[in-house]
Order: structure tokens, then C-alpha cells, then sequence
């Protein structure tokens, strides 16, 4: 068993792997790109929302302080355009790790519903801030130099990149998952009160699953200003963004390895696809919200968990068809 | 700072913060009572607005009489949103889920304004809108008075409806204790279902005053739904006083900044204050500490 869920996951990555090879059409590896930073994102983001029920919409604040590193440190530090500029992009994440800190320090003292709200308040503060000061460039934005890559090639080192930080991303979440502290972080969302009571320190775990979890988007957030070499202010703090994350680990499976992956391949191919080929953008959002619902009210656990349902349904004789929904969230199987 | 600046800051916090808190105390009444973050209060707002401007430039209501219609209008919205999307929601994540359902509701009506009405602003229009009247030396236009008027009175049936009235009693009960109003034999699901269409009926009103003293468009939404947002949870959520405060809060704020310092960062100002109040006092101003959250 274990050994064949092994081969699984090893399976996915080789198909990631090849697609730029077999794809060669900038089109699509420009979709895929995307995806794969998405996907990362979403896995970073249950790694603390999903484990903790701490629903964050504040995501893109890691996400646009990593772009602009980039931009900054690129411009500022005389990168010259090109494979030396993928050096900042760990630094990206750093930065977005150092400004989880305090943000976490003061939004984690309220609980759940308060705190989803707060970190959308936090939200707007930066993209406020980015927008009128001036070392961000205004609304103008930063642009930063080109990249002398041509055609095909352009992509192809963006999107091994990207891979590589939805890897570590995976591979950060699931070893939390299968920590003390990943379950210090499930047993805060069961029941706080308890878990403070039996002796988890629950501030620091917060803090410490917070600050982690902007690691991956800060990153990912570097990538993106490097890779379009233009931001603005409300592109990278872009409160789509923020949902769009939550959306997509909520479709997979919250608190799930595979949900948010499912979720994020899903979302954002059908999204840079739908943009691509309709450029009215009204209709768009009328299929997408709609399409939103209708998962979210048949399938309220996620894809991920409703199609092992049924799955272990058709295979077994119906035994533990009674299993609740959120004991399977748990399992360490997922 | 000059005096007359101030006297405006004072003025304005209280007239228009009175229709911020009208709106935010539908957000918070649902939030009470359900559990439930609704984020379409925005493009709802956008919704009654756009509403109110059919009626007056096709068929020349007037936008107060239009209220007639606007508002049972919208209060059957709320209570369909709600039988067909919210009350499906159940479990622990029902909050975090609400928020994300709630989105995609506003998605898809954003997407549906954009297509009817093209994103091209728009702003109400009559003649309280264009002409002023002075008070305490400034001049400020008729509708910041009349929407004045029209919020107080809607706050003041709907305080009156829920101190004074049995089912504001059972609205209360529910807000306090879901487990125990059931207990007594309140009808907890019809109460919820009404709750919002009440708390969706009042963007009716809300932005109609909305739509004639801003220029607006859908996505005028993610601004006021962010500052809904933040102004009861900077009352204390649940809280129908502090909604109530904290939206003339948060207008004298901006004013104030506004005049002091920079136009630019008045907006930002209220959201700094959130965050320094709430890490004092996590709560909010009026809210409840509760001592064991599920």
C-alpha cells in the first residue's frame, strides 16, 4: 500500500517533469508555469489553514512582498537579467516569512472567524501601502530588466523552478503533516481549548505554521515578478488571489495533501485557459462563480475526499460507507 | 487643521458613517445570528444601487419611492440566497465555507452587473443630489442629510423591531445561544432565513445613498465590502452598537486623515486603527469575550 501510493505520487512528478518537453508550445508551458505556481501556493496555504481551521484571505500579502523583493533587489542590487535573478528567489520567501511575524503575532490572538477577516483588513493595508508609497513605484509599478531568453527557452527554466518549489512545498507540508507539530496544528482546529489544556503551546504552534506557510508564496511571488519582469501594485496584492487559494484547497479537499494540488491543477488551468479564449471577462465570472457553487454544494468536502468515497464504495462491499467525512480529512492515507 | 475642516470630519462621520452602519449591521446581524460571513454584502450594496438607477433613468422613480420596490426586492434575493446556498452549509467549516460560497454569489452577480450595466461608472441622480445646504458653516449636498434620515429611521425600526417585537426576542435569543433559543422552541432556521433577508434587505437603502454620493461601478464592491467588513469586526461581530459606532468611527477617521495629513492614506488609516485596537482588545469594541469557541 505504502508502496504503491509511492509510486503514485512518483508517477505525477515524472508527468510534471516532461510536460515542457512534450509541450513545447509557449501557450500552454505559460499555463502550466502558472498552474505549478498555484499549486505550490495552495499546498503552502493548507499546510497552516487547512491543519490549523485557521481560514487565512491574506495570502497575497507574502505573494506581492516576494514580487517586490524581486523587483527591488533586482533593480537595486544591479542583477542583470537572467539565471542569477533566481538566486533572489528564495529571498523573496524570506522576507515574506520575516513579515508573517508580526502580522501573525497580532491576527492569531483572535479566533477563526475574526481572524479570516482580519488578515483580509491586513490585505488591504499592503496593497494600500504598495500602491502609494514611493519605493514601490506607485501604481506604476516596478519593471525590471529583460531577460535576453529567447522563444521556447524562455519558459523552460521558469517553469523547472516553479516545480521545484511546489516539490518542496509537498514535501514540506507532508512531513508536518506527519510531525508532532502537524498534529499540534490538527488538534488546534478539533478543539483549541483543549489542545491548550493538554499542553500544546498553542500561540507558537500558530505562529510557527503562519510564518512557515508564507515561505512557499513568497517564493512563488518572486518567481512570478521575474518571470513577467513587470509588477503593479494591485496585480501582485490582488484580492483574487487570496480567495482564489482558499478556493482551490476548499475544491480539492481542506486539510488534505492531495486536495489543494487537485484543486489548484484544476482552477488555474481552466482559468488561464477561460482568459486566454474569452476575453469578456463578465461572462467568466458568472461560469466560474457558478461553477464554484455547484462543487461546493455537492461535493462540500472537495473532490479529493468524494471521489475516495466513492471510490471505496464501489470497491469494498459498503462496510465503512458510514465513515464521517471528516475523520477520512484526517487519515493519514490522504 | 482649521475648524471648518473638523466641523466637515464630524458632520460627514455622522452622516454618512450612519449608512456604513446600516449596511455593516446586516452584516453583523447575519454573522450573529448564522455564523455566516456574508462577502456578497458588497455587490449586493452595488446591486440595490444599480437597481435604484434603473428605476430612475427608465421609468423616473424617484429614489427614496423607488425604496418601495428596491427593498422587498432585495430582501427576497436574501432570503433565496439563503434557502438555496447558505442553509446547505453545514459541519465546522460551515464559516470558512460561507465566506467562500458567499464569494462566488458575488462573482457571479459582479459578472452579471458588468454584462447589463458595462463597468462604466455611474452615479444616482436628483436633485437633493446636486444641491447643498449650509450646516455649521459648510455646504454639504441634501442627500448626505435625507440618507441620514432614511438610516436612522431603518436602524431605528430595526432596533425597535428587535428589542420591542416577539421575534425580534427570538432574533435575539438566537444571537446569544443558537443551542438554547432551539431549546425553547424558537424555530432557529426561519429566524436565520428572515435574519437575512433583513440584513440583505438593508443594501436596498444602503446603496441607494451609496449610489448618489459616489460614483460606482461592480467593483466599486471590493471597497465596500472591506470596509463593512472591518467595521464590525472593529465593533465586535454580532455587535449591533458597535457596528454602529464604528462605521461613524471610521468615517470621522478618514476625514480627518484626509485633511491632516494626505488624502491618499485616509483610507488606510481605519484599517491601522483595526489592527491596533484588536491586539489590545481582540474582540472588538462591543464584542462579546467568549470564553470557548468551537
Amino acid at each position: 500500500m505504502k508502496l504503491r501510493q509511492s509510486a503514485w505520487w512518483a508517477l505525477g512528478l515524472v508527468i510534471f517533469a516532461l510536460f515542457p518537453v512534450v509541450v513545447t508550445n509557449p501557450f500552454y508551458t505559460t499555463i502550466g508555469i502558472f498552474t505549478v505556481i498555484y499549486m505550490g501556493c495552495a499546498t503552502s496555504w493548507n499546510m497552516f489553514s487547512g491543519y490549523s481551521g485557521y481560514v487565512s484571505l491574506g495570502t497575497a500579502i507574502f505573494y506581492g512582498c516576494g514580487a517586490y523583493t524581486m523587483a527591488l533587489v533586482s533593480i537595486h542590487g544591479h542583477i542583470p537579467g537572467g539565471a542569477e535573478q533566481f538566486w533572489v528567489v528564495p529571498l523573496g520567501g524570506l522576507v515574506a516569512m520575516a513579515i508573517a511575524v508580526p502580522l501573525g503575532a497580532v491576527a492569531l490572538r483572535v479566533r477563526r472567524h475574526t481572524f479570516v477577516v482580519i488578515t483580509i483588513a491586513f490585505f488591504f493595508v499592503f496593497q494600500l501601502a504598495a500602491i502609494n508609497a514611493n519605493f514601490t513605484g506607485g501604481p506604476a509599478g516596478l519593471s525590471l530588466e529583460l531577460i535576453p531568453w529567447q522563444g521556447d527557452a524562455y519558459n523552460t527554466p521558469f517553469y523547472y523552478v516553479a516545480l521545484a518549489i511546489l516539490v518542496f512545498s509537498v514535501v514540506l507540508s507532508a512531513l508536518v503533516r506527519r510531525s508532532r507539530f502537524g498534529l499540534q496544528l490538527l488538534a488546534i482546529r478539533d478543539d483549541e481549548d483543549r489542545a491548550l489544556g493538554l499542553g500544546v503551546k498553542v500561540k507558537a504552534v500558530k505562529l510557527t505554521g503562519y510564518t512557515m506557510s508564507a515561505f512557499v508564496v513568497g517564493m512563488a511571488g518572486a518567481l512570478y515578478a521575474m518571470f513577467l519582469g513587470q509588477i503593479y501594485p494591485q496585480f501582485v496584492f490582488d484580492p483574487v488571489f487570496d480567495v482564489t487559494i482558499a478556493l482551490m484547497a476548499f475544491l480539492g479537499g481542506f486539510g488534505t495533501l492531495l486536495g489543494p494540488l487537485v484543486g489548484g491543477l484544476i482552477l488555474e488551468s481552466s482559468q488561464q485557459w477561460l482568459t486566454a479564449n474569452y476575453s469578456n471577462g463578465s461572462l467568466y465570472l458568472i461560469l466560474f462563480g457558478a461553477l464554484f457553487l455547484i462543487v461546493v454544494l455537492f461535493m462540500p468536502q472537495g473532490i479529493v475526499v468524494k471521489v475516495k468515497e466513492v471510490w471505496s464504495k464501489r470497491t469494498s462491499t459498503g462496510s465503512d460507507a458510514t465513515q464521517a467525512p471528516l475523520a477520512t480529512l484526517g487519515s493519514e492515507s490522504l | 487643521m482649521n475648524s471648518s475642516a473638523l466641523i466637515h470630519a464630524l458632520v460627514d462621520g455622522v452622516l454618512t458613517g450612519s449608512v456604513y452602519a446600516l449596511m455593516a449591521t446586516g452584516l453583523t446581524l447575519v454573522f450573529g445570528v448564522m455564523d455566516i460571513i456574508n462577502l456578497a454584502q458588497g455587490i449586493l450594496v452595488i446591486l440595490g444601487a444599480y437597481l435604484s438607477y434603473t428605476l430612475s433613468v427608465h421609468f423616473g422613480v424617484d429614489l427614496f419611492v423607488g425604496l418601495l420596490i428596491t427593498i422587498p426586492t432585495l430582501f427576497v434575493v436574501g432570503i433565496v440566497i439563503e434557502r438555496l446556498f447558505v442553509a446547505r452549509l453545514k459541519g465546522p467549516e460551515r464559516t470558512a465555507m460561507s465566506i467562500l460560497v458567499t464569494y462566488a454569489i458575488s462573482l457571479v452577480i459582479e459578472g452579471i452587473l458588468n454584462e447589463v450595466y458595462s463597468i462604466n461608472q455611474v452615479q444616482l441622480q436628483a436633485w437633493y443630489v446636486n444641491r447643498s445646504f449650509p450646516i455649521f458653516g459648510i455646504y454639504l449636498p441634501y442627500i448626505y442629510l435625507l440618507g441620514f434620515i432614511l438610516a436612522a429611521a431603518l436602524l431605528g425600526s430595526l432596533y425597535y423591531m428587535l428589542y420591542r417585537t416577539r421575534f425580534g426576542a427570538s432574533i435575539r435569543a438566537s444571537l446569544s445561544d443558537q443551542t438554547a433559543a432551539a431549546l425553547v422552541g424558537i424555530d432557529t432556521k426561519r429566524v436565520a432565513t428572515i435574519c437575512f433577508g433583513i440584513g440583505v434587505a438593508v443594501t436596498a437603502a444602503g446603496g441607494m445613498i451609496y449610489g448618489a454620493t459616489n460614483a460606482f461601478n461592480a467593483s466599486s464592491s471590493y471597497d465596500l465590502i472591506s470596509r463593512l467588513l472591518t467595521i464590525i469586526v472593529l465593533g465586535g461581530m454580532g455587535s449591533l452598537g458597535g457596528a454602529l459606532v464604528a462605521g461613524i468611527l471610521m468615517v470621522m477617521l478618514q476625514d480627518i486623515v484626509a485633511v491632516v495629513w494626505s488624502p491618499i492614506w485616509s483610507s488606510m488609516s481605519f484599517f491601522v486603527v483595526l489592527v491596533i485596537v484588536l491586539s489590545l482588545r481582540p474582540q472588538g469594541l462591543f464584542g462579546k469575550q467568549s470564553a470557548r469557541v468551537a
